[in-house]
């Protein structure tokens, strides 16, 4: 039983980052902007909540800076593709080239450091129940907030009026603006709410999965975040399902490399990736689905007329 | 005070050439910036990293070296991006063409042959091609969306180069080290010159970029590609078929990136071994914005990008100057060229918040 209990506490805890990226990912393309740097602002997030942490010696400073440096630098991209309608997947893969190098220049003298890692949050008496009590009552702050962030998306996006504001200017930005909304400034906002979840995903790497600073420790995670929205059809509920599933592929084969199933480790290592792809296949053949949800100004550069 | 753009009637002749300048120049004094943020001596370092590199005939080499590979994917991707196919996977089609590319002499280590350079090279360029084929397939057909199923093939191919070098091809008496037997003569591409590093990878590199030049500038096939890419409507309309350009954009760059790696492999490492790649594929990207998509400029533009590499080298062993500080650079260049880019279709006018209002 307890086996089970740590092993699903271990699928949570790689499934969170996913979840956090992906969720402020979603928010961004449903305001109708790609923005390909996730990988980028994940990265600076996980060493900005590292170092920070290890300044101050505590992990919640870190995951603050985190949360503060991943929206500072998607500002960089909105200045780009929002004020000077420069391409966004180009701009969006300068954040992430950008992101990488500047990640492995700031956290040089970090690496090999023993981490900060933040404490699993214990609730007395609840967390000492069977099975329920770890799984819901004794894991880290961040798990929480991610499902706590994907809850206040979906009722933000489709409950408020400033949601549907967001989603009118992601479906048709001359339309919205034609109604007196302020396109640019909506976009400005949601991609930093994007940089900010992500930085706090880019956190979650350093000061509570690993807990480590590795260069490029994101290994791709910030992609897979961008995979997991189209695969959720841009709905913040699926998101949950999909950061789930590619959580529990990354365990398992993790656990098939420990107890040395005969295939090399580098196969197993490629199967999250190779998922990514056959998820990307499977839903892009539901051509209904992926039409009625997809924001329809994505990726297109809106110039305000005057 | 607020940034408006006001569409210019016509695209700007003279930003179309002198924006990769300014943008260079902007790099430069960021570069400054940064340079005296880490304590350095600016102009110290910007001299170490790219001036100093063109004094020094073995730098010199080096750099050519360096920009065989990304001239060469960058003219594949210019092909890609100008036909609105977003190819990001070039690291991964680089890689495996690489490996596809260093079977033979792998295998048949003892087989000597002239046929066997043209024989690596067409397995390389083929072995590009197909792993590119993947993410082209799957965009015609099923409408996958071509960015994220290429980027995920990088990942997956350097796991497969990985399992190739350390499994069923590492060299026995390699002492450990994770690579293939050293290539017998027969398999290894030429130096240019004597007591040179620069192999004939280069000239390939010059030898692609004249004919994609000619390909996109003179030919209906390079007509077809700006016009899908411009607007794939009225591509529909002139006959074009967009699925069929997504194929022919992604089997070009695959290829060229493919031969990339087995240029790499056979001219300058030699054998096939775990570090075939410093991200050539992802820094092609950064070269094929800076030469503006034309694969003339993406011959000066591989050249600077090249130079950076040196250039950080240099300063990492002189100065103490991290080279990551390189990926910056390069990072932020590819910023400023996007940037710059907008004075191409766009007047930039400042106004102050008060005026503006109107």
């Amino acid at each position: 039983m307890d086996v089970w209990v740590s092993i699903i506490i271990s699928i949570c805890a790689a499934s969170t980052p996913l979840l956090l990226a992906a969720t402020g990912e979603l928010v961004v393309e449903r305001s109708g902007v790609l923005n390909l740097g996730v990988e980028g602002m994940m990265v600076m997030g996980a060493v900005a909540g590292f170092s920070v942490a290890q300044l101050t010696g505590n992990p919640y400073l870190g995951a603050l800076a985190a949360i503060v440096v991943g929206a500072l630098f998607s500002l960089i991209f909105a200045f780009l593709t929002l004020t000077l309608v420069a391409n966004q997947v180009a701009s969006g893969l300068a954040l992430t080239i950008l992101g990488l190098g500047l990640s492995g220049m700031i956290g040089e003298s970090f690496v090999g450091r023993p981490g900060i890692k933040m404490q699993p949050i214990d609730i007395p008496i609840l967390s000492d129940l069977p099975v329920v009590g770890k799984l819901v009552f004794g894991q880290d702050l961040l798990f929480y907030s991610s499902i706590f962030i994907v809850v206040a998306v979906a009722y933000f996006l489709f409950k408020t009026r400033a949601g549907l504001m967001l989603r009118s200017v992601g479906d048709s930005h001359s339309s919205a603006h034609a109604l007196g909304i302020n396109v640019i400034k909506i976009r400005y906002l949601a991609v930093m709410f994007g940089g900010a979840c992500a930085g706090l995903a880019g956190a979650h790497l350093s000061l509570v999965y690993v807990p480590q600073w590795v260069e490029g420790m994101t290994a791709g995670r910030g992609w897979i975040a961008l995979a997991l929205v189209v695969f959720a059809s841009w709905r913040p509920w699926r998101l949950l399902i999909g950061a789930y599933l590619f959580g529990a592929v990354t365990i398992a084969q993790f656990h098939a490399q420990a107890i040395g199933v005969p295939i090399p480790a580098q196969f197993l290592t490629s199967l999250p990736y190779l998922a990514t792809i056959v998820v990307l296949v499977l839903i892009a053949r539901n051509r209904r689905l992926t039409m009625i949800n997809t924001p329809a100004a994505l990726g297109q550069p809106f110039v305000p007329d005057r | 005070m607020r940034i408006e753009l006001q569409k210019r009637q016509a695209a700007s002749g003279v930003f179309s050439y002198l924006s990769p300048f300014l943008a260079l120049a902007l790099t430069l004094i960021a570069g400054a910036i940064m340079f005296s943020l880490l304590g350095k001596n600016p102009a110290t370092a910007l001299y170490t990293y790219f001036i100093e590199p063109l004094t020094d005939p073995w730098s010199r080499d080096q750099i050519i070296v360096k920009a065989t590979p990304l001239a060469l994917i960058a003219i594949g991707l210019a092909v890609c991006f100008r036909s609105g196919n977003w190819n990001i996977g070039a690291e991964g089609q680089y890689l495996i063409g690489g490996m596809i590319g260093a079977t033979l002499p792998v295998l048949f280590h003892e087989w000597q042959s002239p046929l066997l350079l043209p024989l690596m090279m067409a397995m390389g360029m083929a072995g590009g091609a197909l792993y590119a084929f993947i993410p082209a397939i799957l965009k015609s057909r099923f409408g996958t969306n071509e960015i994220l199923t290429s980027l995920m093939l990088v990942y997956i191919a350097q796991q497969i180069v990985d399992w190739v070098v350390r499994g069923p091809w590492r060299d026995p008496k390699g002492m450990g080290f994770p690579g293939t037997k050293s290539f017998n003569s027969s398999g290894i591409l030429p130096d240019l010159f004597k007591h040179s590093d620069a192999h004939y990878g280069a000239v390939f590199a010059i030898l692609t970029a004249v004919i994609i030049w000619f390909m996109l500038s003179k030919t209906l096939k390079g007509f077809e590609i700006s016009v899908l890419g411009q607007s794939p409507r009225a591509g529909r309309f002139a006959g074009f078929s967009a699925k069929q350009m997504t194929v022919f954009a992604f089997l070009t760059s695959g290829a060229l990136a493919g031969l990339a790696g087995i240029a790499e492999v056979s001219g300058s490492v030699e054998k096939l071994d775990d570090k075939l790649s410093l991200g050539y594929g992802f820094t092609a990207i950064i070269v094929a914005f800076l030469g503006r998509l034309n694969p003339l400029g993406i011959l000066a533009a591989a050249f600077i990008l090249a130079l950076s590499y040196i250039g950080g080298e240099a300063a990492q062993i002189s100065m103490g100057i991290s080279d990551r500080a390189t990926r910056v650079f390069q990072g932020l260049l590819l910023f400023f060229v996007l940037a710059c880019d907008t004075l191409i279709h766009y007047r930039i006018r400042i106004t102050s918040s008060l005026k503006g209002k109107t």
